[in-house]
């Protein structure tokens, strides 16, 4: 594909005047880093704060009287626990129990749901969700992707930076929560959510006011200063959400994985009642799976990278989805998928690092939590 | 842009080579280690080992993935950088000096001068973007 095919965010030549090393991402031209290069993007994430781009994720608006009870049919998460200004992780399954996409809902009203998508899904999504909707379901889907941009700034130092820019009580936002408020005068959603690990904020707008809204949160926290913020690439991004043992759809999850074979059986409720795959994962649920994912660091030196096979006293047993070295843990970690006989804290494997079988140990995830 | 000393030859898998004599030191240049992002390992072949030109003779692995490095000269290893084991980032900080990586004795030494010089890897650079 060649680049101008490819679909641009708000904040494309902005990324450009930074620096940024732009890459394909699923079909959207994106940075991959800035020149502080991923290790100080990362480091500064977990120390002072990080600013990312997220523009090319999806929204999606469900409104009308059954908002509620069809975003429950269709994924995985218990929707009616929600409250106004309380968002959620959850799935979108088949009927098999494969995930369609991992997504954020967030409840606006009792009749008014925004769905928050992976980029490289969103097309996919789309029509999965609008097929699934019955004529006699009172819902009105609308693809709104075109109409936010999306501005992700996290670490120890984003509250105090927005703050700066807003009126809104941000210490009243609690995790996992939002408002409607304004960011720089520009109408903005503001969410305590992100792909860190860290405490920081998402906040939505225009997409018009991406660039006004970047360069100001640039400027509040001190772009330029070595204890600053940074604006933060891709690689830094899958960095930190490795360290924070997130899923990253396309390597935990896919259309043939389940949420129990990723470990998010805490955002899958059968018993909430029926929905698209509620039979199938009951079923694995009760029967347990077959293979799970595990998080491991690797003893011997080597880095396990996405697609290399995992032995058990010899025996290829499983495949690493997501391998790296982990700047700030400065170990060399990954998640794989293992039979639960060798998923256990303190089993011994080897992975395949070309050719050379490499000691490593399963540990617990997440790999990094940070003092609260 | 990138970094092109004039005193060294290059190769079009982007690395350079400084011959005194008939031992050529080898790294990787400016342009490839920016490609690279963040060295954070590197794994080498063993002093006496000996290569053929254009084969890979070891890894550079960076956060996001890892790349062979290749010979441009067919030789002996003589000397191998072992400070790249406790301080990889040299191949980003320093390329064309602490960030060099293996030294070959050649068995040709004239081979050298059919690399690429400092201008015509400039214009190889221009001709790739």
């Amino acid at each position: 594909m060649s680049e101008n095919e490819l679909k641009k965010t708000p904040l494309n030549e902005v990324h450009r005047a930074l620096g940024g090393r732009m890459v394909d991402f699923g079909g959207w031209d994106m940075p991959v880093q800035y020149p502080a290069g991923v290790i100080e993007e990362h480091m500064r994430c977990r120390t002072r704060a990080g600013l990312f781009d997220v523009s090319h994720m999806g929204e999606i608006w469900v409104e009308g009287p059954d908002a509620i009870a069809f975003v429950n049919r269709i994924t995985t998460n218990d929707v009616t626990k929600l409250v106004d200004g309380q968002a959620h992780y959850s799935t979108l399954t088949r009927e098999t129990g494969g995930v369609v996409d991992d997504l954020l809902v967030y409840r606006f009203g009792d009749e008014k749901l925004l769905l928050v998508v992976n980029a490289g899904t969103t097309e996919k999504d789309w029509e999965w969700i609008t097929a699934l909707k019955k004529d006699d379901e009172n819902v009105d889907l609308v693809n709104a992707s075109a109409d936010f941009c999306q501005i992700a700034i996290q670490g120890p130092n984003a509250c105090r930076i927005l703050q700066e820019l807003t009126d809104s009580d941000l210490s009243a936002i609690k995790y996992y929560h939002f408002e409607n408020g304004k960011v720089d005068g520009v109408d903005a959603i503001i969410s305590r959510t992100g792909y860190t690990g860290e405490d920081g904020f998402e906040v939505y707008a225009r997409p018009e006011f991406a660039v006004q809204l970047w360069n100001k949160l640039l400027e509040t926290g001190n772009y330029g200063d070595s204890e600053g913020i940074l604006p933060c690439g891709l690689a830094a991004r899958n960095t930190l959400r490795l360290e924070a043992g997130m899923s990253l759809y396309g390597h935990e999850l896919d259309d043939d994985i389940t949420p129990y074979e990723a470990g998010l059986g805490w955002i899958t409720k059968p018993a909430k009642g029926d929905f698209v795959g509620a039979a199938a994962l009951a079923a694995q649920k009760a029967d347990g799976v077959k293979r799970k994912i595990v998080g491991f660091e690797m003893v011997e030196p080597g880095i396990a990278r996405d697609g290399y096979d995992v032995y058990v006293d010899g025996t290829k047993r499983g495949v690493v989805t997501s391998g790296s070295p982990a700047p700030y843990l400065k170990k060399n970690i990954g998640l794989a998928f293992l039979p639960p006989d060798f998923a256990n804290v303190g089993q011994e494997i080897k992975i395949d690092i070309r050719g050379k079988h490499l000691g490593a140990v399963v540990v617990p995830t997440p790999f990094y939590k940070r003092q609260k | 842009m990138s970094n092109i000393p004039e005193n060294l030859r290059y190769s079009k898998d982007h690395e350079w080579v400084l011959v005194e004599g008939d031992v050529a030191t080898v790294g990787i240049t400016d342009y490839a280690q920016s490609s690279l992002g963040d060295v954070v390992y590197v794994d080498f072949p063993r002093v006496g080992d000996k290569l053929n030109a254009h084969e890979a003779f070891g890894s550079v692995e960076s956060v996001k993935a890892v790349s062979e490095v290749f010979t441009p000269l067919t030789g002996e290893i003589v000397e191998v950088n072992d400070g790249l084991n406790d301080s990889p980032e040299a191949v980003n900080n320093d390329p064309y000096n602490a960030g060099w990586m293996i030294k070959i004795k050649m068995d040709n030494p004239g081979d050298a001068d059919a690399m690429l010089s400092a201008a015509e890897y400039e214009e190889y650079l221009e001709a790739s973007a």
